[in-house]
């Protein structure tokens, strides 16, 4: 059928099954926004900021284990989505960005808003394409498609010249791609499982250290029945959080620079570590020389360059994570039919007696209100709801959250892990809600991280995609200013908010949202019930006492047996 | 350690560019890069020498076959490869030293390019320690401009293809 590539672009994304995409419209993608007001099945979110655009095709990828889709114009707006690429890069994330390019004859010119986003992004991409010939565009955007959803997920970008989106050409979709270069690991070694289930089943204090892989797989039930076959403990990364319900007598917490200490101990005292879709990120690992020092590793992911890039995996096993695990239980099964049991009731006796001994603790001293009360409260306010989807900004607001919500559905926790981007929150909640409608999203933000993206307000308000924002208000840069209180002679260095930042309540209200605030204890579970009632999009403003430090904290380089405890450290009052 | 890289990769605008990018980005060295065609049609070859570990090194390869362009990753282990490599050496020849320098080239089997009153532009082709020789040999009479194409590199012809020992399996 003929059509110009405009029109082809949106059939090619019809194909692949995309209801919505987030972007912002400019000049080298016009023709694709007139293709998109001429008639398309697809819904388009207008954001504020290319960068929000990125962060809810995150929040939608994130929330639906779909692919995520964002627009955007050449030069400023394609430079405006390179912090979504390289936080889905970071935490493998399927995106796919597709940016308008100056008219081709123009490239290499230095022309109007021209930036070469193809050489810019080359390092965080699985892949891209500059789509020069029509012809090639439905190719492209198979191939995007398929890349960035197989093998380990990830980013990719397709860049289109204004000509080529004008340009007209006898469409077909492909029904293959045709990558002779892209052979993601599809298949798993049987008797590798099988080495690996014995190693496994002879461990006396084995545990499973799962990382976001486990949920980019889709693998959470067949975890859930690895674990529960053999008894398993399960420590989950910040990526990993809601891949293994939180309620569950199995699950032993967080890992890493402010998991809890008995989850740390665990991964320190373990004699077999399984990592399953993790990475050894050093904000698991700390001091990695210390990370699990007795430990042999049995490493399961997909993506064979994890294998050995930080730890020596004794046993690898590269495929998959849902063939691997589902080949595991089947292991596990077989051994058990041969009479071998699991042999962990010590040590998850130990574990469980390590979790009553060194619970998560806060101070109880003076008038203000404690951050961590706020998710204490969103917790027991939730609780047993299978409706919530929570995101996160970075910081201390972020851990905490990982701390204290306990996500027992996947993909009900959605938060930049390993490229730490700040302003995350709100723009994933928002495709988070994209997603899926039906859901109570809410994001748990710092009020550092709110200024950053709190313009995708008019987002939610006029897309009626509500959502709640829970702003855990300290008036600083609260984990700049932690850091600067224990590792650098408490000089407070440019992490003051509070001084000319606005009233996030009369913010809410002027861009049409609801806005509250909370000073005490007693306004706090009213308010937050209120804002996740009242179906709008919502601004709550806790304001907390900005002295309370996130703990335990493994000092950065220090081995988890360093972990500092709440009141190991005396937090500096603030004046 | 050195090692010998030979990597297939589809002709690709920004191929290449992809390539050097991740090794810069995961700080390894190039000591040395040569790319060109091959025997099939939009097929390239990149031989790249590499100065790492070898467990570095199996970390290359796994990061490189990931790139969506690389279609093999082989390593060249020495005494299994056939390696070349040209280099074009101006040198310093008045009258006087002509003859002494043309000698010299005809003894290695190395060829003259191109002569001028002063100078001799020489071609040296060969494994890369016969450049090396023959550059150290000419040295004292004065190298006036040097160029190392870097070294291309093919497994043996009794060892078959799948001798070259390819490092990453799917």
């Amino acid at each position: 059928m003929l059509m110009n590539g405009a029109d082809a672009l949106l059939r090619s994304l019809e194909a692949e099954g995309v209801e919505t995409v987030f972007g912002i419209p400019g000049g080298a993608i016009l023709p694709t926004y007139d293709a998109l007001a001429r008639g398309t099945t697809i819904r388009h979110v207008l954001a504020r900021h290319e960068q929000g655009a990125g962060h809810m095709a995150q929040g939608f990828a994130r929330a639906s284990g779909r692919v995520g889709v964002a627009f955007a114009t050449s030069g400023p707006g394609a430079t405006n989505l390179v912090t979504p690429i390289a936080d889905a890069w970071m935490d493998s994330t399927p995106l796919v960005c597709v940016t308008g390019q100056v008219r081709s004859h123009l490239i290499g010119t230095d022309a109007f808003q021209e930036c070469d986003i193809t050489g810019i992004t080359i390092p965080i991409v699985k892949h891209s394409w500059l789509v020069q010939d029509v012809n090639d565009l439905p190719h492209a955007i198979k191939a995007a498609f398929h890349v960035a959803s197989t093998g380990r997920c990830g980013p990719v970008l397709v860049d289109i010249p204004r000509d080529v989106q004008e340009a007209e050409l006898d469409f077909a979709y492909p029904d293959e791609v045709d990558l002779p270069g892209w052979r993601p690991a599809a298949s798993v070694n049987a008797k590798q499982v099988r080495t690996a289930a014995e190693a496994i089943a002879a461990a006396q204090r084995p545990v499973l250290y799962v990382g976001g892989g486990a949920i980019n797989a889709e693998a959470c039930d067949e975890l859930r029945r690895v674990a529960e076959l053999w008894q398993l403990p399960v420590v989950t990364t910040l990526m990993a959080k809601s891949s293994f319900p939180e309620t569950h007598e199995l699950h032993f917490g967080w890992p890493g620079m402010h998991g809890a200490k008995w989850s740390n101990w665990a991964m320190n005292k373990c004699d077999v570590l399984v990592a399953v879709g993790a990475r050894f990120d050093d904000r698991v690992t700390g001091k990695l020389s210390a990370f699990a020092p007795g430990a042999s590793v049995v490493h399961l992911d997909v993506d064979a360059a994890e294998i050995g890039k930080l730890r020596h995996a004794d046993i690898p096993v590269v495929g998959p994570l849902k063939q691997i695990l589902s080949e595991l239980a089947k292991a596990f099964e077989a051994l058990k039919a041969e009479g071998v049991g699991t042999q962990t009731r010590p040590w998850l006796a130990q574990l469980a007696a390590w979790r009553e001994e060194f619970p998560l603790r806060y101070g109880e001293d003076g008038d203000l209100l404690k951050p961590q009360r706020v998710l204490e409260s969103l917790q027991a306010l939730t609780a047993g709801r299978d409706d919530m989807i929570w995101t996160t900004g970075v910081g201390q607001h972020q851990m905490w959250a990982m701390q204290y919500l306990l996500c027992d559905r996947p993909r009900s926790f959605i938060t930049s892990g390993g490229l730490g981007t700040m302003g995350y929150g709100v723009p994933a909640a928002v495709g988070a809600k994209a997603a899926r409608p039906d859901a109570t999203v809410v994001c748990v933000d710092g009020d550092g991280c709110f200024q950053m993206t709190s313009q995708e307000l008019a987002t939610s308000v006029t897309e009626d995609l509500p959502i709640v924002v829970v702003i855990v208000n300290n008036g600083y840069l609260g984990m700049v200013r932690q850091w600067q209180d224990m590792f650098f002679e408490e000089r407070f260095s440019q992490v003051r908010l509070d001084e000319g930042s606005p009233d996030y309540v009369k913010l809410a209200e002027a861009y049409g949202a609801v806005g509250l605030r909370v000073d005490t204890e007693e306004e706090l579970a009213p308010a937050l019930s209120e804002a996740m009632a009242c179906g709008r999009t919502a601004v709550v403003d806790c304001r907390v006492d900005p002295a309370e430090h996130c703990f335990p904290m493994i000092p950065a380089g220090a081995a988890a047996l360093d972990l500092v405890e709440y009141g190991e450290h005396q937090a500096v009052p603030v004046p | 350690m050195i090692h010998t890289v030979s990597v297939l990769v589809e002709d690709k605008p920004g191929a290449l560019m992809r390539i050097s990018s991740m090794f810069a980005r995961r700080g390894y060295n190039i000591e040395s890069l040569a790319v060109g065609p091959t025997e099939r049609q939009n097929v390239s070859r990149i031989v790249l020498r590499v100065d790492c570990e070898q467990h570095s090194l199996e970390q290359i390869e796994k990061q490189m076959h990931k790139l969506v362009n690389v279609l093999r990753v082989s390593e060249l282990e020495p005494g299994q490869a056939v390696e070349r490599e040209l280099a074009l050496i101006t040198v310093a020849a008045p009258p006087a030293k002509r003859a002494e320098l043309l000698q010299l080239a005809d003894v290695l089997g190395v060829r003259v390019a191109d002569v001028g009153p002063n100078a001799i532009v020489f071609e040296v082709v060969g494994a890369p320690d016969q450049i090396d020789t023959f550059e150290e040999l000419v040295r004292p009479h004065g190298i006036k401009e040097l160029a190392r194409t870097g070294r291309i590199g093919l497994a043996r012809a009794g060892a078959g293809r799948s001798e070259s020992k390819q490092l990453v399996h799917n």
